[in-house]
Parts: C-alpha cells; structure tokens; sequence
C-alpha cells in the first residue's frame, strides 16, 4: 500500500469513525475557543483546564481552522 | 443582576480589557471612538483570515476578498456588541473578539465556492473505494474495516445521519455548508455526525474490529 493510499484511507476512517471519549459540541467550543487558546500560548495544559476540546478539534474540521486560525492571530499580539 | 455580572467579571480583567468595556458601554463620542477601534480591530482579522484562505479561492478577485473581509468584520461587530455581557473575561478581549471575526470571515469563505454547487447528499467516493483500485496494495484489515463501516452506515444509521455523515465526511462538504442548506445550525449537524460516529464504532467493534484511538477520558 503506497504511503498516500494509505493516509488516504486512514483519514477517512477516521473521520467516519471519530475518536471515543468526552467532547464538548460547537457552540461550547466556540464559548472556550479564546480560553484555550490563551492557555495554550502560556504554556499551559489547555486540554486538561477544558476537557472535551481536544476531542472536538480533532473531530470537527470547521472548529479545527478556527482554533489555528485564532492561535495564529492571537499569538502576533504577544 | 447584570451590574453584579459586570462587576465580577471585571475583577479578573486585565487593564486593557477592561478599558476596551468601558469605552464600549459610555455614550457619546467616547463610545463611537471605541465602535470604530472595534470594527478596525475585527478588519484586522478578518484580513487575516481571508488572507490565509486565499490561495484555495483563486477565482475571486482581490476586491471580492476585500468586500468579504469588509462583510465579514461588520457582521462580527453586530455580534461582539449584542454579547458584549458575555464576555466573562477569561481571556482578553481582543481573543475573545477576534474568534467573532474569525468564525464569520470561514464561514464565509467556506460558503463561497459552494454558491452554485450542488451538495451531494449520496456517496460520491465509494466507488473509488470498492472497485478494488486501493485494494492490491491496501493492508487487508484496514480494507475489512472499511468495508465494515461501509455495511455499518448502511445498516445502523439513519437516513439523516447517514447523508450528514457522509456528505462531511466522505464528499468533503464543509460543514457550514451543510447546514445552511438543511436550515440548521453547525453545532446540530455535529451532534448527529457525533451520534453517528458512535454507533458506528459501536457496530466495528462487535464485528471485532478496533474502532481506531480514543480521545480523552475513553470510557468502554
């Protein structure tokens, strides 16, 4: 199996399947989203001060871009 | 009650989000000054977000990507003065209003290709799949797997769940897409697409599959 059929694949499953576990939905992500993120640029364990984001920017693809979208315009304040 | 929200929130706040609050609820000249700092502000990021998009939208012209970045942080300046109240000062205000002209400039990226396009609701990549184009090559349990979640979509989701899945997951639908034709809300079609996801890797799993990584707090 070539390394991109692969991920090709890969990719798809997970995004049919997801990941177990707690997540919070989007309008939640949306309340913690600058929480998260300033934690991240401290340094800090964003994941653990908001359980369930992780999971949910691993699993929803819009959230995801907004998160680096955000930590990127965020981080040229600093 | 509001006052007293106000007044708690702004115990934690640091100096310039609490200046940011203060000129924003005065009157007068003071208050047009901040709306106007405010809606550069939010310009501000919302170029940033057209600018990170652009190369995937060569079709519009940089005077259309200014008129959405334009839209865009007029809309987020509508919605940071309406939650203005929200803001519980958990981060400073300039993040928590930039993530406003941030949602607003991707959605409307997002949307913008799909205006004359239909969104498919059927399986479009299937076929790729199964006319054994990957299957020479493709190690044999992920192809089982795959074919178990194809028979699992089938024959455990529901119709909706099954065309919402779908259409993000394997046609490539954006989200926010979706569910402006459906006339519904993201956080909605990510329930369902959540509630999906979960029966299906309950249905793998009985079929002795490992349903792939767990999040956090994975719980059996």
């Amino acid at each position: 199996m070539t390394d991109s059929a692969r991920t090709e694949v890969d990719g798809l499953l997970r995004r049919l399947l997801g990941r177990s576990g707690p997540e919070l939905g989007c309008e939640q992500c949306f309340d913690e989203l600058d929480r998260y993120v300033e934690l991240e640029l401290a340094g800090a364990d964003a994941g653990a001060a908001i359980p369930g984001m992780r999971a949910h920017l691993q699993g929803c693809a819009a959230c995801n871009e907004e998160h680096a979208s955000l930590r990127a315009l965020a981080g040229t304040d600093r | 009650m509001l006052t007293t929200r106000r007044a708690q929130a702004a115990r934690g706040l640091d100096s310039d989000s609490q200046a940011w609050l203060e000129a924003l609820r005065s009157e007068g000249a003071t208050r047009e000054q901040a709306v106007a700092r405010l809606h550069a502000l939010l310009l501000g990021a919302t170029r940033f977000e057209v600018s990170r998009r652009r190369s995937a939208m060569p079709q519009l012209s940089g005077g259309e990507l200014d008129d959405l970045a334009n839209q865009s942080a007029d809309d987020a300046l509508v919605a940071v003065l309406a939650k203005l109240d929200e803001f519980r000062g958990a981060s400073r205000f300039t993040t928590w209003a930039y993530k406003f002209a941030l949602l607003e400039a991707a959605v409307k990226m997002r949307r913008r290709p799909w205006q004359a396009r239909e969104v498919a609701l059927e399986p479009e990549r299937w076929p790729h799949l199964a006319d054994g184009g990957l299957a020479p090559h493709a190690q044999v349990e992920q192809v089982e797997l795959l074919a178990a979640v194809r028979s699992a979509i089938d024959e455990e989701l529901t119709l909706h769940q099954r065309e919402v899945l779908l259409a993000v997951a394997l046609n490539g639908v954006p989200i926010d897409v979706l569910a402006e034709r459906l006339g519904t809300t993201r956080g909605a079609l990510y329930k369902t697409i959540h509630d999906a996801r979960a029966k299906l890797r309950r249905r793998v799993r009985a079929d002795g599959f490992s349903a792939g990584p767990d999040a956090e707090g994975e719980q059996r």
